[in-house]
C-alpha cells in the first residue's frame, strides 16, 4: 500500500501523534456495528420474527375466507384450535406417516451414505473423484426437477423402471401405477428423497472419515479386528459429534417434506398421502382454515423442537460417556 | 489391501451409475427424438440427438415469463443479500457491541425453523400490504432464508483477514471505509462469490412460496412453471425434461463451483445451534 506517491501523505498523518486514526476507530465501534446490522435485523423481525409470532397468534384465533378479505380482526379462541386438531383421528394418522416417513428416510440415507463414504474411503483416487463429481451433481439437482425426473423413471406406460423390472422372468409390470397404492407410492417418494440426500451426508462423513487417522484403523487391522468392529469401535465414536449434527438436519428436513410429495402427487396428494407439512398446507390453503393450518405448523416445530433438543442432549451424554 | 481397494472401485462405479442414472435419463429424454420418446421398449442411449424438446418447451406458453421472473427473483434475492450480509459479517467479525453474541445465535437458531411453518403467516402479512402477486414480495421472503447462511459464511471470511493488515493501512493514512474497499473487500471476494451463489441457486429452485405468493401466470417462476407444464401437458415428457434440464444445468455448474462451503455452512450452524 506505500507507493510512491503515497509515501508523502502517510508521513503528513504520521506528524500528529498516531492515537487519532486509533481514537477514531475506538470511539466507533459500537455504534458502527448496530449500523451494520441494522437492515438485517429489519429484514429479519419482518420475514422471520413477526411471521412466527403471527403464527402463534393465528393458531389460537379463528381467522375465515370472511376475515381475510373484510379485514376483521379474527376471533380470539382460546385452544380450540388445538382441540379441534387432537380430537380428530386423521391427525394421528397423519402424524403416525410423518414420523415413520422420517424414520425410514432418515435410516435409508445414513446407512447408504455411511457406506458410500468408505467407499470412497477405500477407493482409488480416480473412482473417488467420479463420486464426489456424481455427488455434486446429484446434489444440485433442484427439488421440483428431480421429482419430476422420477416421475417419469417410474411412469406407468413408459416408465423405464417398469421396463426394467419386467425383464425379471416370470415378471409383468406393464401398467403396473407405482403411486396407486399409497405404501408403493411413499416407497417412491422415499427414493426422491434419499437419493437427493445422499450426497449432503456422504460428502460430510467423508470429510470426517479423513479425520480418522490411519493409523488407528491399520493397529486394529494388526490385532485382528473385522471390518464391523473397526466401525463400531473406532470409526463411529470419532464420527459422532458428525453424526449427531447429520442426523438433526436430516430429521428436520424429512420432517417437514412438502415439494416431493406434492410434485410427486401433480399438487393434488390424496388423503393418504399427506404428511404433516402437507396436512397443514392443505388446511391452510385448500380449504381456507388458516387457524387450522397454523395450529397444525405449530404443533409440527413443537415436535421439531422436542426430538432436537433431546437427541443432541442425549448424543451429548453419550458422548461424554465414552 | 488391493483387493478391498478393487472391491471398492466396483462398488463405487456401480454407485455412481446408479445415482447419475436420473441425471442421465432426463438429459437424455430431453435430446431423443420424438420417434424414441414414448417407447415401450426404452432406448438408453440415442443416435439421432435434437433439439426439438428444448423448442417445444421454450415455445411452451408463459416460458419466457417464467425466465425472466426467476431471472429476477434469484438475482434481486442476491443482490440485496450480498449487501445485508456482508454489513452484518462485518459488524460480527470486526465490531464489538452489545448483543453480538445473542445476534450470532439468533442467526444461526434462525436457519432451523421450517419453512412449511412461515407460509401461512407470511402469505397473510404479503395479502394484507398487498404485496401478493408481487415479485418483491417474493424476494422478500427468500432473505428470509438466504440472509441467515450468507451471514455466517461471511463471517468466516471477513474474520480470516487478521485485523492488522486494516489497521496498518489506517496509520499510513487510509479511512476505516478505503481500508475495507482496497484491503477486505478484494480479499473475501471468494465468500462473496460463494454466498452470492448460494443465494442465485436457493431462490432459483424455490417452489412453495412462489406458488402460493404468486397466482398469476405471468409471474410464475421457473419452477411453478414447470410444474403446471406437467398438469397442462399430459404426458409431453420430451418438453418436461428440457424445461427440467434448463432449470437444472445452470445450478449444477453453479453448484459446483461452491459445494465446499455449503457443506461447512450447513454443519457449523448446526453445531451452535
Amino acid at each position: 500500500m506505500t507507493t510512491d506517491t503515497d509515501t508523502p501523505v502517510g508521513l503528513d498523518r504520521e506528524a500528529p501523534p498516531p492515537v487519532r486514526p486509533r481514537r477514531r476507530s475506538r470511539l466507533a465501534p459500537r455504534t458502527v456495528g448496530y449500523l451494520l446490522i441494522a437492515p438485517t435485523v429489519v429484514v429479519l423481525a419482518v420475514v422471520q420474527g413477526y411471521p412466527l409470532v403471527k403464527l402463534a397468534l393465528l393458531s389460537v384465533q379463528d381467522l375465515s375466507q370472511r376475515e381475510l378479505f373484510s379485514g376483521l380482526p379474527a376471533p380470539f379462541v382460546g385452544l380450540r384450535n388445538y382441540a379441534t386438531i387432537l380430537g380428530d383421528p386423521d391427525f394421528y394418522l397423519v402424524v403416525a406417516r410423518t414420523v415413520v416417513f422420517t424414520v425410514a428416510n432418515v435410516a435409508l440415507t445414513l446407512v447408504l451414505a455411511t457406506a458410500l463414504a468408505l467407499v470412497m474411503r477405500a477407493a482409488s483416487r480416480w473412482c473417488r473423484l467420479l463420486l464426489t463429481v456424481v455427488l455434486v451433481c446429484v446434489w444440485a439437482m433442484p427439488q421440483v426437477v428431480s421429482t419430476l425426473v422420477f416421475n417419469w423413471l417410474f411412469d406407468y406406460e413408459f416408465g423405464v423402471v417398469n421396463w426394467l423390472i419386467g425383464r425379471l422372468p416370470g415378471v409383468d409390470f406393464n401398467g403396473h401405477d407405482w403411486y396407486a397404492n399409497a405404501v408403493s407410492g411413499f416407497g417412491v417418494i422415499t427414493l426422491i428423497v434419499v437419493w437427493g440426500a445422499i450426497p449432503f451426508v456422504a460428502i460430510t462423513l467423508y470429510a470426517g472419515l479423513s479425520q480418522v487417522p490411519r493409523e488407528l484403523t491399520e493397529a486394529a487391522v494388526v490385532d485382528g479386528a473385522s471390518g464391523r468392529q473397526i466401525f463400531v469401535r473406532i470409526t463411529y465414536p470419532i464420527l459422532r459429534p458428525i453424526y449427531t449434527i447429520v442426523t438433526v438436519l436430516s430429521v428436520i428436513w424429512d420432517f417437514q417434506v412438502f415439494n416431493q410429495v406434492w410434485v410427486a402427487r401433480g399438487g393434488r396428494p390424496e388423503p393418504e398421502y399427506q404428511t404433516l407439512g402437507v396436512y397443514s398446507f392443505v388446511r391452510a390453503f385448500g380449504v381456507n382454515e388458516y387457524s387450522l393450518g397454523a395450529a397444525i405448523a405449530v404443533v409440527t416445530v413443537l415436535l421439531l423442537l422436542i426430538f432436537t433438543v433431546f437427541y443432541i442432549r442425549q448424543s451429548l451424554r453419550t458422548g461424554e460417556a465414552d | 489391501m488391493t483387493r478391498t481397494r478393487v472391491a471398492a472401485n466396483v462398488l463405487g462405479v456401480a454407485a455412481a451409475i446408479v445415482l447419475i442414472f436420473p441425471v442421465y435419463w432426463m438429459v437424455l429424454t430431453a435430446v431423443k427424438p420424438g420417434t424414441e420418446l414414448m417407447t415401450y421398449t426404452p432406448h438408453f442411449g440415442t443416435l439421432h440427438p435434437t433439439l426439438a424438446s428444448f423448442r417445444r418447451a421454450v415455445a411452451a406458453p408463459h416460458f419466457a415469463d417464467a425466465l425472466r421472473n426467476s431471472v429476477l427473483v434469484a438475482f434481486g434475492t442476491m443482490l440485496i443479500a450480498l449487501v445485508l450480509a456482508l454489513l452484518a459479517a462485518v459488524a460480527i467479525a470486526r465490531f464489538r457491541w452489545y448483543g453480538r453474541r445473542a445476534f450470532v445465535f439468533v442467526i444461526l437458531v434462525v436457519q432451523m425453523v421450517p419453512m412449511s411453518a412461515l407460509i401461512i403467516p407470511l402469505y397473510l402479512m404479503l395479502n394484507s400490504i398487498g404485496a401478493v402477486n408481487r415479485l418483491s414480495g417474493v424476494v422478500l421472503t427468500y432473505l428470509a432464508f438466504v440472509l441467515p447462511f450468507s451471514i455466517w459464511t461471511l463471517r468466516g471470511f471477513v474474520a480470516g483477514v487478521p485485523a492488522e493488515l486494516e489497521e496498518a493501512a489506517m496509520v499510513d493514512g487510509c479511512t476505516r471505509l478505503r481500508a475495507f474497499f482496497t484491503i477486505v473487500l478484494p480479499l473475501v471476494f471468494p465468500g462473496l462469490v460463494a454466498t452470492s451463489i448460494y443465494a442465485l441457486i436457493q431462490s432459483w429452485n424455490e417452489y412453495i412460496m412462489a406458488y402460493v405468493l404468486l397466482s398469476d401466470q405471468q409471474k410464475e417462476t421457473l419452477p411453478v412453471w414447470l410444474v403446471s407444464f406437467v398438469s397442462a401437458h399430459g404426458v409431453d415428457y420430451g418438453a418436461l425434461m428440457a424445461g427440467a434440464t434448463m432449470m437444472a444445468l445452470p445450478v449444477v455448474v453453479f453448484f459446483a463451483i461452491i459445494q465446499r462451503h455449503v457443506a461447512s455452512g450447513l454443519t457449523a450452524g448446526a453445531v451452535k445451534g
